[in-house]
């Protein structure tokens, strides 16, 4: 075989074309994180590096509540959606089709494919009329919404692992006098352990992202640390908004890094 | 005595009672909290406006009329609301023009990646998904530090000499693009970096064996073969454009509304639920259309889906 003149992958200015992209999708979160180490009162000046901002931030009573509530309701719907989901992918695996199937795909997919500000719309409806009829007002409505966009998040990697496992190790169990449940609990649970995990995280991550559906769902004072976020952005911003961006930042690249190293460990 | 075949039905439909049973809590919890609250949305569509808010329950279809008219106080005739059809057409050219200039970054940057080494190329796809993944607010938040008047942007420029005044970025159409298309850019790049990971340049290395030309054998060879990760791409970031909140009401500073701001707004000070409930509506037939387009377009390509 001849040997070209030039490799044939490369093509003219997509290179360069894609570091320009890579220093644009990190150079303003570059920028936010610089301007979370100023000493300065405002954004418009640089004084210098401290971490004052930081310091305040972690001292803000207001920020300490959204911080655990939204731990709170993160751990919460994301071991919901993680239950409900895995219960679910068992449910719709490993069989031939049967009527119903297809409707369970959509069903457990159809949060994906509404916009959230009109699932946020919806639920403002309902549950503002709940909240009157009950006199509730707690963190439950929280907790029962962000399941449910969470499950189908949950759902996604537990039903690709199931669907890569097929029934031979539960079979060869119930030859083995293993009831149904045991089957269950010492074969399949522990070959699925990895998807519910990554599911998990990634339904964790999801439901600590989420601005617009808390925003219409949260009753007064409930502030999560985003929608607290989005509410400081209304007014002039201090760089405490910026050191509690970093950390959230920090945050998630840990949980980023960590999700990648679950799923890439390949039983 | 039952036969065996009568065994084994009785034991195929007592499987088929148990999985709805297991996927009962998942049913249960999306249709309580996302699917039925979207019909009562449709309901509320033909409702009348309360004085403070929610709705009064009387049939009306004005909910419906004021999505793209408007009535005349003085002598009740109809006239097109133009404030609306400026903000339906921003929604849907801005998310246009969003999804052209993602695609027109992300091609390259997609195929930067599919021709590193396997090692590199990994490192590579984690530093497209590690945006993807941060919160959404923040990176909005990080784009206005880039372009607000003191930020690098103008800055840079001043300090370089270039303008003397900041240029005015933020709450114009413009700085919604940007954010748009900053934020929703891994979306287009990880599903056609996904396609052209299966590239087999085998084909390519035959078109030049054939005399084609670079343009020619992108255009003819690589551009097919990775069409449905373009397409999926587009679609990827279309659908949130359209329905973006959080990115207009940050960098578009309340005057440049989309749809999202238009029915936030009808549910706070505009007072006038029915309307916002039928722009909700509206908003989710534009997503079905899209979609539609979408499994129109995949189903012709399935083989290259993998």
């Amino acid at each position: 075989m001849a040997k070209r003149p030039f490799d044939i992958q490369a093509q003219p200015g997509f290179g360069f074309m894609a570091l320009l992209t890579f220093f644009a999708l990190y150079l303003p979160i570059a920028a936010l994180v610089t301007y979370s180490f100023n000493t300065a009162d405002s954004l418009s000046r640089w004084d210098g590096v401290s971490l004052r901002w930081f310091i305040s931030a972690w001292h803000n009573s207001a920020v300490q509540d959204a911080s655990v509530r939204s731990l709170v309701l993160a751990v919460s719907a994301a071991a919901l959606s993680t239950i409900a989901a895995t219960m679910a992918a068992l449910a719709t695996t490993r069989t031939r089709p049967y009527p119903g199937l297809t409707f369970k795909y959509a069903f457990i997919n159809q949060p994906l494919m509404v916009p959230e500000i009109v699932t946020g719309v919806a639920l403002l409806i309902v549950f503002s009329r709940i909240k009157v009829w009950t006199g509730y007002s707690g963190l439950g409505y929280l907790i029962a919404a962000h399941t449910a966009f969470c499950i189908p998040f949950a759902y996604l990697p537990i039903r690709a692992r199931l669907d890569s496992m097929d029934l031979t190790l539960e079979r060869a169990a119930a030859d083995l006098y293993a009831t149904p449940w045991k089957a269950f609990r010492f074969v399949t649970l522990p070959l699925l352990r990895p998807a519910i995990i990554a599911g998990f995280m990634l339904a964790f991550v999801i439901s600590l992202d989420d601005v617009v559906i808390t925003e219409f769902v949260k009753s007064g004072g409930q502030d999560t640390l985003p929608t607290y976020m989005l509410g400081q952005l209304r007014r002039e911003t201090s760089p405490e908004i910026n050191a509690i961006a970093t950390v959230f930042l920090a945050l998630s690249v840990v949980l980023v890094t960590a999700f990648y190293f679950v799923n890439r460990r390949k039983p | 005595m039952a036969s065996a075949e009568e065994v084994a039905k009785e034991a195929e439909r007592r499987d088929i009672r148990d999985r709805w049973l297991l996927s009962a809590p998942a049913l249960i919890i999306i249709f309580l909290a996302a699917t039925g609250p979207l019909l009562i949305v449709v309901i509320y569509s033909f409702l009348t406006p309360g004085p403070y808010g929610g709705v009064v329950w009387k049939f009306s279809t004005d909910g419906w009329l004021s999505v793209l008219m408007q009535r005349d106080i003085f002598d009740d005739t109809l006239a097109f609301a133009d404030a609306h059809l400026s903000i339906f057409w921003r929604s849907i050219s801005l998310s246009f023009y969003t999804t052209v200039l993602t695609l027109f970054f992300g091609f390259p940057t997609a195929y930067f990646i599919a021709t590193r080494p396997p090692k590199t190329r990994e490192v590579w796809v984690f530093l497209v998904t590690i945006p993807f993944w941060t919160n959404l607010l923040i990176r909005t938040f990080a784009m206005q530090q880039v372009i607000r008047n003191e930020g690098l942007v103008n800055t840079a420029l001043m300090a370089l000499g270039i303008i003397k005044q900041p240029l005015q970025i933020m709450n114009t159409d413009a700085a919604i693009l940007l954010g748009m298309i900053y934020i929703y850019l891994p979306l287009m790049v990880l599903p056609i970096y996904a396609s052209m990971e299966k590239l087999d340049f085998r084909l390519v290395e035959a078109g030049y064996d054939l005399y084609a030309g670079r343009w020619q054998v992108l255009r003819r060879i690589i551009f097919p073969l990775i069409k449905p990760g373009v397409i999926a791409g587009s679609i990827l970031v279309f659908i949130p454009s359209l329905g973006a909140y959080v990115i207009p009401r940050v960098l578009g500073g309340g005057k440049n509304m989309m749809l999202g701001n238009l029915i936030e707004l009808q549910f706070g000070a505009g007072r006038n639920w029915p309307l916002g409930a039928a722009i909700s509506i509206t908003l989710m037939v534009l997503v079905m259309i899209a979609l539609l387009f979408y499994v129109r377009n995949a189903s012709g390509s399935e083989g290259a889906h993998g």
